[in-house]
């Protein structure tokens, strides 16, 4: 036991990237494949929910975004990052535990060129879809089935990243 | 108190109810909240073809996968039993802008003009669906992250190059909207 403690405290990161991953899972304690997940099954439905009702997913909204014609993405977007920011605060300032009792792991992005240059082209695909990937998801669901293709469309896009990594401006 | 619900709801209860999935996930679970990272696990579990940057233990990472799924049963759950009555307001300004795009605006959330599966395999189809698709999904690899984990989850946690990333969605989507999106409506 005393084995194990020691390993959180020198070890936080236990899932092995070969490459760094922007939605990472710190958790140290096990988790079973439905019963661990279905939380976050939850949380995404209650997410989706949110993206169709503020409809966040709607093309249109993200027409006006660009447009400077309406406040709504900017506000919903502005308002998300201050709660998320005053959270990420408070876990910090207070360190709130997990529910699992573990310590609640912060990473640092190292900037590459990609911040740049990916993120460019991925604007350039935010305008024509009106989606990022999360909106791709409830567009589906929403009945906008076409959609799927943009998501494996979307699928293959990484998939080619992947495969050209190396060859790429960092 | 479903007739609330079923209004479109304001910007601030939506922003609140997302920037909370930041902490929700962080002490669910001590996970990182982000989108894009489950096209990564989709590739790396169906089709890893041994590139180095698909091997990893995907399984571990399962959790983005089921928060995708709920997304999509989320987007099912609030248009078949929330889902507003009235059409979608949209700004005029910017009716009249898609008007002069000759881009039909109708009442749905996306114009069924653009998203319908009659235009596949056309060229409104291979621009929408297939190189729109594309961008985002190899940008945001490339970016090491979308929306959610660089303007949510990074601007959140003080990171700055989710600023300049978040500044780059921002100057793409733009220069897509004002320079080449009226050049491209050109081709249908």
């Amino acid at each position: 036991m005393q084995l194990v403690e020691n390993n959180r405290k020198s070890k936080p990161v236990v899932v092995d990237h070969p490459i760094a991953c922007e939605a990472q899972n710190d958790q140290l304690s096990d988790e079973s494949l439905i019963g661990s997940n279905i939380k976050y099954l939850l949380l995404g439905i209650l997410f989706g929910i949110v993206f169709v009702k503020a409809e966040i997913i709607s093309w249109y909204r993200i027409q006006e975004m660009f447009r400077f014609h309406s406040f709504h993405m900017y506000g919903v977007i502005g308002t998300a990052v201050l709660v998320g920011m005053t959270s990420v605060w408070i876990i910090k300032k207070f360190k709130i535990k997990t529910i699992q009792g573990e310590t609640v792991v912060f990473h640092d992005k190292k900037f590459q060129w990609g911040n740049v240059i990916g993120s460019t082209l991925f604007g350039l695909g935010w305008a024509i879809t009106g989606a990022c990937p999360g909106p791709i998801f409830a567009q589906i669901g929403s009945g906008f089935t076409v959609v799927s293709i943009t998501l494996l469309s979307a699928i293959a896009g990484t998939w080619v990243y992947g495969l050209v990594r190396e060859k790429l401006p960092h | 108190m479903v007739e609330i619900i079923k209004q479109p709801w304001t910007w601030y209860v939506a922003g609140v109810l997302i920037g909370l999935t930041v902490p929700a996930l962080l002490l669910l679970g001590n996970k990182h909240f982000g989108v894009s990272s489950s096209l990564r696990h989709i590739c790396a579990a169906c089709m890893p073809s041994k590139i180095p940057f698909f091997q990893y233990d995907w399984k571990k990472e399962a959790w983005n996968l089921f928060f995708v799924a709920g997304m999509l049963l989320g987007g099912i759950v609030a248009t078949q039993f929330l889902s507003n009555p009235d059409p979608i307001q949209i700004s005029s300004q910017t009716v009249q802008d898609l008007q002069a795009l000759n881009i039909e605006v109708d009442h749905n959330l996306m114009p069924s003009s653009i998203f319908s599966f009659d235009n596949l395999f056309t060229m409104k189809g291979l621009i929408f669906f297939v190189l729109g698709g594309f961008l985002v999904g190899f940008g945001t690899r490339y970016a090491s992250g979308c929306t959610s984990g660089h303007t949510i989850m990074g601007l959140s946690n003080l990171q700055w190059p989710s600023l300049v990333a978040t500044c780059c969605f921002m100057i793409g989507g733009l220069a897509m909207t004002h320079l080449i999106f009226p050049w491209i409506v050109k081709l249908f």
